[in-house]
């Protein structure tokens, strides 16, 4: 086995709490430990609720937010322990997209001139070719080449976004960290992207990180998925195993919620719903994180932390009765 | 009987740009208690439907009908003062996000009784008896407590759970229910949807459930208008459109939903952005994007035909091709 392309190793990113009268409060554990891998070419999903911690991590390795604990190796270099210069160079390789990409693209800059400019910045196609080669990327991304004296609010959703991926790409990244890419997208043009997406990956083999509450979607676009919950990995295991043999309580949980389009399915489906809703990441339940909402959980799941276990080839899940 | 019928309802905004014809001809009806579901993308109309039919529409919006008919009411009459009785008193409304709906500087409990004291003439003691039934009845833990809460010390799914509360404190004969889930966690989404049901079956009343979630509409629905550029393209029965979808944009939106319980084939795409709906083509507004279009679809008009018991579509494309087009 080759050795992966990235490589997360007890990734803890803790805010400070907000500080009261009588002392300091506790600290936010947005990320709590976690750990796992990226191949080459291959797309992890995140997948897991609002505040679960799953973007905080995605910024994380790209250290646009502070990890306070752990290790990112990117081909075996720690980046979390690198000097700005350094870091410089590995941004290239890790690049990232937004939920919101219109408002990740200069609103003062036509098309062109972003892409530009993110070829400055690393220093990259400095030569007469540089134009065509501009040109040649917006063609991937499906934007014809007149677009490039456009600004971005002349761009609709899906345009935006494929801009925003055009740039990313734009450097010759091999990890490009996902966060909600499609959320505010209609069905059709999340379609759209989805497809341009796996297209790029196959020709480019790229490796994503994507950062999803939607699982259908997720069980389309990847080849292995985290579930998160309250700042922890819960379960990890490839597409198949986590999507036929769910392991953990919360991972069931969050498969019978999302609704199927098919009315006789539907009426057909048993739910697990979940009582409650999500505790205060500044004041986790002890134990497992998830006894109380879990229908399973009994009294010994208070007591101690549930350590990841292997529950199946490479699919691990932290519940002492998975 | 139906509760509800609205006939060639046209909403427009004129702009700048032109008219924006926002709804477009648009005719359907809801029974008594029975969960009508409209669903199409963004700017597809299904929200100004829900507001035509309240007379909510924003300024400088004008909304014309040949007919639209509540419980015995002309809605495209009523004063004012009717409009405001209806709206608490009779259809209750949901939108998505609860904290634009709620005043930040009352109390939830001031917010409730206020609307049962002045709608439903309740003494001050009666309507804090009644609003604290209406937290427990949509699950609110230790009610009587929270009546003394701001909006902004509940979380998302409780704060819905309150706006819901709202909507059906003063008995209403219908809710509309706008993207009532979509800013929600799935598994408080899946709270609140089987909350709907349950209250939905009690209470007896008919719903009109606006979204974009194709799964939601299937879960909830018992019928589904599917909209497009401000038309309803297809309507039928919930199992009939989802089985048979017979418009060639219905057929695009289901195939083109990845879902939970399949795998491994590349996802189709509709091609292209929804249509300018100041420049009428006078044609099928969906032929620019359609995979399946015909000759005729160049020509004329589709109009809204029968395609099977209660189920309409406005497609020329349907009677031939759709079945070869897209296997299932």
């Amino acid at each position: 086995m080759t050795a992966p392309l990235l490589e997360v190793r007890d990734l803890k990113v803790h805010f400070p709490g907000s500080g009261s009268l009588f002392g300091r409060a506790a600290p936010i554990r947005a990320v709590d430990g976690v750990s796992f891998t990226i191949e080459r070419g291959r797309t992890l999903s995140l997948v897991g609720e609002s505040g679960c911690g799953k973007s905080t991590t995605g910024y994380a390795l790209l250290r646009l937010v502070s990890a306070t604990g752990g290790q990112v190796l990117l081909d075996g270099r720690d980046l979390l322990a690198c000097r700005a210069g350094e870091m410089r160079q590995h941004r290239r390789r890790i690049q990232i997209i937004f939920q919101d990409a219109a408002a990740s693209l200069d609103p003062r800059m036509p098309i062109g001139d972003l892409l530009a400019e993110a070829l400055d910045i690393h220093g990259l196609h400095r030569g007469p070719g540089r134009m065509a080669h501009i040109r040649r990327l917006l063609d991937q991304v499906g934007i014809p080449s007149h677009f490039l004296q456009r600004y971005p609010f002349e761009l609709s959703g899906g345009q935006a976004q494929r801009v925003a991926l055009c740039r990313a790409l734009a450097v010759e990244p091999d990890l490009i960290v996902c966060d909600e890419p499609i959320a505010a997208l209609d069905v059709s043009i999340q379609a759209q992207i989805v497809n341009l997406m796996q297209d790029l990956q196959r020709e480019h083999g790229l490796a994503y990180l994507f950062i999803s509450h939607d699982l259908a979607v997720v069980r389309h676009i990847s080849h292995r998925i985290a579930v998160m919950y309250l700042g922890r990995i819960v379960e990890q295991a490839d597409k198949t195993a986590l999507f036929e043999r769910p392991a953990h309580p919360y991972t069931r949980a969050l498969l019978s919620a999302v609704p199927i389009p098919d009315p006789e399915i539907e009426a057909a489906r048993q739910r697990v719903v979940l009582s409650g809703e999500l505790p205060s990441p500044a004041n986790p339940p002890s134990g497992c994180v998830f006894r109380t909402r879990c229908p399973d959980a009994r009294p010994a799941c208070a007591d101690t932390v549930p350590a990841s276990r292997r529950v199946g080839e490479d699919h691990d899940a932290s519940c002492i009765f998975a | 009987m139906s509760l509800l019928v609205v006939e060639n309802l046209r909403t427009e905004f004129p702009t700048g740009r032109g008219l924006v014809r926002a709804v477009d001809g648009v005719s359907f009806r809801v029974d008594a208690g029975e969960v009508l579901g409209f669903v199409g993308e963004s700017g597809s109309g299904k929200s100004i439907t829900a507001l035509s039919l309240l007379r909510l529409v924003p300024k400088p919006g004008r909304i014309t009908a040949d007919g639209m008919r509540f419980a015995g009411t002309d809605l495209l009459a009523a004063t004012e003062r009717d409009l405001r009785q209806l709206r608490t008193r009779q259809i209750g409304v949901v939108f998505q996000d609860p904290l634009r709906s709620l005043n930040p500087v009352l109390t939830i409990g001031r917010q409730l009784t206020e609307t049962l004291r002045r709608h439903l003439g309740l003494s001050g003691n009666e309507a804090r008896k009644r609003a604290v039934e209406l937290l427990d009845m949509v699950g609110i833990p230790l009610a009587a407590k929270r009546l003394a809460s701001y909006p902004h010390e509940f979380s998302g799914g409780m704060r819905q759970r309150v706006m819901i509360a709202i909507a059906l404190s003063c008995n209403p004969r219908l809710l509309i229910a706008d993207e009532a889930t979509t800013a929600l966690d799935v598994t408080v989404q899946a709270q609140i949807v089987e909350l709907l049901r349950t209250l939905i079956r009690e209470l007896d009343i008919a719903v009109i459930w606006i979204s974009h979630d194709l799964g939601l509409v299937a879960q909830l629905c018992d019928r589904v208008s599917v909209m497009y550029a401000g038309r309803i393209v297809e309507s039928g029965p919930v199992r009939q459109v989802f089985r048979q979808p017979s418009h060639a944009y219905t057929v695009g939106l289901i195939a083109s939903t990845p879902r939970l319980d399949r795998v491994g084939h590349r996802l189709s795409t509709i091609e292209g952005l929804p249509p300018d709906t100041t420049r009428p083509t006078g044609l099928c507004a969906f032929l620019p994007r359609c995979g399946l279009s015909v000759e005729r679809c160049r020509q004329a008009h589709p109009e809204p035909r029968p395609v099977g018991p209660d189920h309409l579509a406005a497609c020329f494309a349907h009677e031939g091709r759709l079945r070869e087009g897209f296997p299932q």
